[in-house]
C-alpha cells in the first residue's frame, strides 16, 4: 500500500488528520491522555467553556436511546480562567496536534471576552464558538437559532479574536445552510455542524421525564444522515472549511462527511460507548483510503455527485 | 482504562431478579481490581454500556452480581457461558482499605451487597476482619450469604418483610446486634444509605449510583455537588467519604 495522505487543513491550521473527538465528548483531553494516545488524534475539541465556572443541570443527565442518547449536561466546566491557566497548559504538555476551544455564552459580552481570554491562550490553535447548546436555558441554541443573532455573535467575537474561529451550528432550525451563511458573512473562518437535536424520554411509570431537566440533546449514530445531508447543504451554499459532526461512528462515515463537504470530521456521542474510537478510525483510515483508491484526504472533500 | 473481550464462563440465576455472571479476563489483562471499582459493559442493541461493579476477581475470573433492572440487564441475563463481552475496566476509585484500622462494618442494601464481598476479602488480607449486614426486601431476594459465610465472617441480616433476620432496616439490625465498628463501608439504594449516615457516628464511606454515560469521567454526565465541589460518580466515586456527600 502506498503511503497514504490524511492531512487536512482548518483555516490555516494544519492536522495530521481529519479525526476530532468533539466537545463535549472527551473532556479536556486529559482525562483520557493514559488510555490513549492522544498524538493518533487530529485535533481535540474541549469541553464547552463559559466565562464562570459552572455546575450544569441536576442528574439524570442522560437518556439511553434507540441509536443514540440524550444528554442534559448543562454545560458543567471550570470557567475559562480554569481552561486557559490549567487545562490548556497541561494538554499541551502531551498533546501536539489542533487544539479546539469551544466557548459558550448567554450574552454577546459573555462570547466577547471569552473568546478574547481564549483568544490570548498561546496553547489554543482554534477557537469554535457554541451557538447550539440546547441545555441551558437564556443562552446557547438561543443565538444559534436565527440568522441575525448567529451573525452578531460572530461579528463580535471577530472583534476580539486573531486566530480561526469557528461557529458550531445547531441542527433545530429550518435551514442550517442559511445560518452557515449568515455566519460566512459576518466573518466566521469556518463552521462546525451540527450540535444535537433537542430531544425527549418519558419514563412510563413515573410519568416523567428521564432527564431531569425534562429535555435534552439527541446524538449517536441515529443522527448520522441528518447531519450528513445538513453539511452537505451547507458546504454548497458556503466556501469556508466545514467540522462535520453527528452521528460518526467509522472511518467510513469520516469519507462519507468529507465527501459531503467537511474538511475535518468530529466524533461525539461515539467516544462515550467506545472511548477508543478515535484511535480506531485513524488506524483504519489508510487501508479505507486504499481500497477506494484515495490518495489524499483533501481530495475528496465535497466530492459527492449529488 | 483498558478495553477487552471477556469470555462467559458461568451465568446463574441468583435470587429473585439476580444473577451471577462469571468471566474468563482476556490475556491480555493485566489489570488489579479494587473493591469498589466497576466495569463497563457493551451489550448488542444497546448504545450505552452498563455499569456493573466488581463483586470478585480472582485468577483472571471476574465475577459479577447484575440485577435486572431493565431490557439492558435483562438481555444481558441471556446471555450463555461461552459468549463474549466487550467490557471497559477496571473503572472508578473503589473503597479505601487503608481506612480501617482494626475494626469495620460492611453495610449492603439489596444487590449493593455485591462490592462488599471483594472488599471483605481485601479487608481479611489486610488483617482486619469485618463484620457484615445486609438487608433485603425479602429473603427470596438475599444474596451472597454463603459467599460472606464462607469468608469466616460474622453475618447480620435485615428483610422488609421479616422472613430472615430483623425485621426492617439494616439500621434495624445494627441497632438489634448493637454492632459497632470503628469505620463502615456501605452500598445500597440511596434511602438506605441516607439512613445508614444518620444513624453512624463514626466515619465511613459510601458507593454511589448514577445514570452514567461513559463511565470514565469525560462526558460528565453523572455529576453530583459535594462538599469537595462537582464530582464525577464515575470517575471520582462511586466511592465517597461519608463527610464528602451534601445529603440531607
Amino acid at each position: 500500500m502506498e503511503l497514504k495522505d490524511t492531512k487536512v487543513t482548518l483555516a490555516g491550521v494544519s492536522l495530521p488528520n481529519p479525526v476530532i473527538p468533539a466537545s463535549g465528548t472527551f473532556g479536556f483531553g486529559l482525562e483520557l491522555k493514559d488510555s490513549l494516545d492522544l498524538n493518533l488524534l487530529g485535533g481535540i475539541s474541549l469541553k464547552g467553556t463559559t466565562l464562570n465556572p459552572r455546575y450544569g443541570n441536576p442528574t439524570p443527565r442522560i437518556a439511553e436511546c434507540e441509536g443514540g442518547m440524550i444528554n442534559s449536561v448543562g454545560l458543567q466546566n471550570p470557567g475559562i480562567d480554569a481552561l486557559v491557566n490549567d487545562k490548556v497548559p497541561a494538554l499541551r504538555s502531551c498533546f501536539h496536534n489542533a487544539v479546539i476551544a469551544n466557548i459558550s455564552g448567554f450574552s454577546l459580552d459573555e462570547y466577547r471576552e471569552c473568546c478574547r481570554r481564549a483568544d490570548e491562550c498561546e496553547g489554543i490553535d482554534i477557537i469554535e464558538v457554541n451557538i447550539s447548546c440546547p441545555n441551558v436555558h437564556n443562552g446557547g441554541m438561543a443565538f444559534g437559532t436565527s440568522a441575525k443573532s448567529a451573525a452578531e455573535v460572530t461579528a463580535a467575537v471577530k472583534q476580539v479574536c486573531h486566530k480561526p474561529v469557528f461557529i458550531k451550528l445547531s441542527p433545530n432550525v429550518t435551514d442550517i445552510s442559511e445560518i452557515g451563511l449568515a455566519c460566512q458573512d459576518a466573518g466566521a473562518d469556518g463552521l462546525t455542524l451540527v450540535n444535537t437535536f433537542l430531544g425527549m424520554r418519558i419514563d412510563i411509570r413515573r410519568r416523567s421525564s428521564v432527564i431531569a431537566a425534562g429535555m435534552g440533546g439527541f446524538s449517536g449514530r441515529a443522527i448520522f444522515p441528518i447531519a450528513l445531508r445538513m453539511v452537505c447543504q451547507t458546504a454548497r451554499k458556503c466556501s469556508i472549511p466545514i467540522m462535520g459532526c453527528g452521528g460518526v461512528a467509522s472511518a467510513e462515515d469520516v469519507i462519507e462527511m468529507m465527501m459531503a463537504g467537511a474538511s475535518a470530521v468530529q466524533v461525539g456521542a461515539e467516544n462515550l460507548r467506545n472511548p477508543f474510537v478515535c484511535e480506531e478510525i485513524v488506524h483504519r483510515l489508510p487501508a479505507l483510503m486504499d481500497s477506494l483508491g484515495i490518495d489524499s484526504l483533501t481530495d475528496i472533500i465535497g466530492t459527492v455527485n449529488r | 482504562m483498558n478495553k477487552g473481550n471477556f469470555t462467559i464462563l458461568e451465568n446463574t440465576p441468583l435470587g429473585k431478579g439476580c444473577f451471577r455472571l462469571v468471566l474468563q479476563a482476556p490475556e491480555e489483562c493485566r489489570a488489579e481490581f479494587l473493591p469498589g471499582q466497576f466495569v463497563q459493559i457493551s451489550l448488542e442493541g444497546f448504545f450505552l454500556r452498563r455499569p456493573i461493579s466488581v463483586c470478585d476477581f480472582e485468577e483472571g475470573r471476574l465475577t459479577l452480581l447484575v440485577k435486572k433492572t431493565g431490557a439492558g440487564t435483562e438481555a444481558l441475563s441471556g446471555l450463555k457461558e461461552g459468549d463474549s463481552l466487550n467490557l471497559l475496566y477496571p473503572l472508578g476509585n473503589g473503597f479505601d482499605c487503608s481506612s480501617a484500622t482494626s475494626s469495620a462494618l460492611l453495610i449492603g442494601g439489596g444487590i449493593g451487597a455485591a462490592p462488599l464481598l471483594y472488599l471483605g476479602k481485601a479487608l481479611l488480607g489486610r488483617g482486619v476482619k469485618p463484620t457484615v449486614v445486609l438487608g433485603f426486601n425479602s429473603a427470596c431476594e438475599a444474596v451472597l450469604l454463603e459467599d460472606f459465610r464462607s469468608l469466616g465472617l460474622d453475618l447480620h441480616i435485615a428483610t422488609m418483610d421479616g422472613t430472615l433476620g430483623t425485621k426492617g432496616f439494616v439500621t434495624d439490625a445494627i441497632r438489634e446486634h448493637s454492632l459497632k465498628a470503628g469505620y463502615f463501608y456501605c452500598c445500597g439504594p440511596t434511602p438506605m444509605m441516607k439512613a445508614v449516615r444518620a444513624a453512624l457516628g463514626t466515619d465511613g464511606e459510601f458507593s454511589l449510583e448514577e445514570r452514567m454515560g461513559c463511565g470514565a469521567g469525560f462526558c460528565y454526565g453523572c455529576s453530583i455537588q459535594t462538599a469537595r465541589g462537582p464530582k464525577r460518580v464515575c470517575e471520582d466515586g462511586p466511592v465517597f467519604k461519608k463527610e464528602d456527600l451534601l445529603w440531607n
